[in-house]
């Protein structure tokens, strides 16, 4: 009753939450509501509810298909080397950065290292064209300067991950560094001062002090990271992908896309999209567990 | 002077390395930028030969002059303006609804409303049932496509909780002895108090907006209707600049040169409107990852 009562007094928030609510039922629980779809043989006209139920005969189809490991084999591998080179940079980065003793100085490389997060991946993916255009483009003229011949990067398989993940390391480094600098500033100053009157040089208070202070945020990060590892963008990898290179730059996501909308075939396509998120969701759990183990915090 | 007297050789050893690292770093970073803007300005014979390194060759503007002489490159622009306010809008009023009564701790039910928002971090419908529910309202091929399935987000909603959970409760309890109800309140105390997180939601989705081009691609196929990023993935990525841009040019040669230039010029065109902004917003966007870090 008196819940009843508090509940009444306050009607006016739950006036306000209506918009909202209703917002994220019809836009995000509405496509989950549709995930069905990949167990059913969905036909615009019969609709989501109408049409019959297949059960898993499109992820059949998906793992029979003749494209299926190679697809597999390229997400992984992207995202994997992906995560392996671009996580740790940014922890690296921020630790040296907080060892800048100057402010100034320590001010203006973090404006010039956030300054790519604001470009968009549409100009990204220019940049690195024209940067890698084979009669134009700067890393050529630079191996012609040395003697080498021009490389066709955007047409070699093997350049595309390369590609990629040095892109990301450039676009993303920078801004990755704030909440490891938060988390930096957040470590006891007498903790370093202790430190260095029992003569600990900045190698062993950076291991010692930093790098145990800002483990719980590493984990944290980490965890989320790994519980991403499938999503590996579709946006850069769609830009970057030429019939040339597709042996390698046809991940799951833009898989979806040409199967789903440019093809329509809608449940086999639904079929794929939900795989990748079931694998996301085993990896999220997995190392979320082993973190809890390991380090005693983890996300849940 | 301590600090002098206590310097270490291998601390000295480590500065210079951490400068040259830095260095580094920043200048891989600043370069390609540069260049960017000094190969947008060079005569396109000068980039193919390879002579621009430092400095503009053989000054030309023609690059612009083709852009800014092109209509679609305007409509883009508009577009996107027009795309990025709305969806500003939309996006910090549709949180601050949400994030407001969230950070209220007589809230009745809070926890279950906040469970409604948190779900959709981890689990969504996918590209194809989103698309299929856009298309079920009719919404392709308008403006509402464009900004409205990824106008709110429950990250945004947590961040702008732990800014309201941080305004002191004796200011409510004060206004509630006054007999100011709840939504006076809000309107007349709490925004007023919230500038600093409005303008990290305004920010957030103003970026997230002007920057996307994944939702334009899947949802509007009507070209008056492309934001300024399908516009220029035609010209960078696809290599088709609009009709108007090359018109006076009749060998391929030539044409493909005046490409490359139109191409460098786009660019910046494009990122220009937000790499000139984010120092003077930079600040803005730093607390707004912060708050968002603070555990929720």
């Amino acid at each position: 009753m008196r819940k009843l009562k508090a509940a009444r007094k306050n009607w006016e928030l739950y006036l306000l939450l209506i918009l909202p609510v209703a917002y994220f039922i019809i836009f995000r629980y509405v496509p989950m509501y549709g995930v069905q779809i990949a167990f059913k043989d969905f036909t615009p006209r019969a609709g989501i509810w109408g049409s019959p139920w297949v059960g898993f005969q499109y992820f059949r189809e998906f793992f029979e298909s003749y494209n299926f490991w190679t697809i597999i084999k390229n997400t992984v591998l992207l995202s994997l080397l992906n995560l392996l080179i671009s996580f740790p940079i940014p922890v690296i980065i921020a630790i040296l950065l907080n060892q800048l003793a100057r402010e100034k100085l320590k001010k203006f490389v973090q404006t010039v290292i956030y300054a790519p997060y604001f470009i968009s991946t549409v100009v990204l993916a220019g940049m690195i064209i024209v940067f890698l255009s084979p009669n134009s483009g700067l890393i050529n003229h630079l191996i012609g300067a040395f003697g080498g011949e021009p490389v066709l990067f955007m047409s070699e398989a093997g350049w595309f991950r390369p590609i990629y993940i040095l892109s990301t390391v450039w676009q993303e480094t920078g801004f990755a560094t704030i909440i490891y600098l938060a988390a930096l500033a957040g470590i006891d100053p007498h903790l370093h001062e202790a430190a260095v009157v029992d003569g600990a040089n900045k190698w062993q208070r950076i291991r010692h002090i930093d790098l145990t202070g800002i483990l719980p945020t590493i984990t944290v990060l980490f965890i989320l990271a790994v519980g991403n590892l499938m999503n590996v963008g579709f946006e850069k990898a769609f830009l970057l992908q030429t019939d040339l290179n597709i042996d390698a730059s046809e991940i799951i996501s833009t898989y979806v896309y040409k199967i789903g909308i440019q093809r329509a075939q809608y449940s086999f396509s639904a079929a794929i999209g939900l795989f990748n998120a079931a694998i996301n969701l085993v990896l999220l759990l997995i190392v979320n567990r082993t973190a809890k183990k390991i380090s005693g915090n983890g996300l849940f | 002077m301590f600090q002098m007297k206590r310097k270490l050789k291998s601390d000295i050893a480590f500065d210079v390395a951490n400068f040259i690292v830095l260095g580094g770093f920043t200048l891989m970073i600043l370069y390609p930028l540069y260049f960017i803007v000094i190969a947008s300005i060079s005569d396109p014979n000068q980039i193919y030969a390879g002579n621009v390194w430092l400095w503009p060759k053989s000054i030309t503007f023609d690059g612009y002059r083709r852009i800014f002489s092109d209509n679609t490159i305007w409509i883009g622009y508009r577009n996107s303006l027009f795309y990025a306010a709305l969806a500003a809008v939309i996006s910090s009023v549709l949180t601050v609804m949400a994030a407001y009564p969230l950070s209220r701790k007589d809230l009745y039910g809070r926890n279950a409303f906040m469970m409604i928002f948190v779900v959709t971090l981890f689990f969504n419908g996918g590209i194809i049932p989103t698309y299929l529910l856009v298309k079920n309202l009719h919404m392709i091929n308008t403006i509402w496509a464009v900004v409205l399935p990824g106008a709110v987000d429950a990250f945004a909603i947590i961040i702008a909780r732990t800014f309201f959970q941080s305004l002191p409760d004796e200011l409510r309890e004060a206004a509630a002895i006054d007999g100011c109800t709840n939504l006076r309140y809000i309107w007349s105390i709490v925004v007023p108090l919230s500038k600093p997180i409005i303008a990290v939601l305004v920010l957030l989705a103003v970026v997230r907006q002007w920057n996307g081009f994944f939702d334009a691609l899947i949802y509007v196929n009507d070209s008056s209707l492309y934001p300024l990023q399908l516009i220029l993935r035609n010209i960078l990525i696809q290599n088709q600049p609009s009709g108007d841009m090359l018109t006076d040019i009749t060998t391929l040669v030539a044409q493909q040169k005046v490409t490359e230039l139109i191409k460098f010029g786009v660019i910046i065109v494009a990122a220009l409107p937000l790499l000139t902004l984010y120092p003077l917003l930079q600040r803005y966007f730093v607390k707004g990852v912060m708050i968002g870090s603070v555990k929720g």
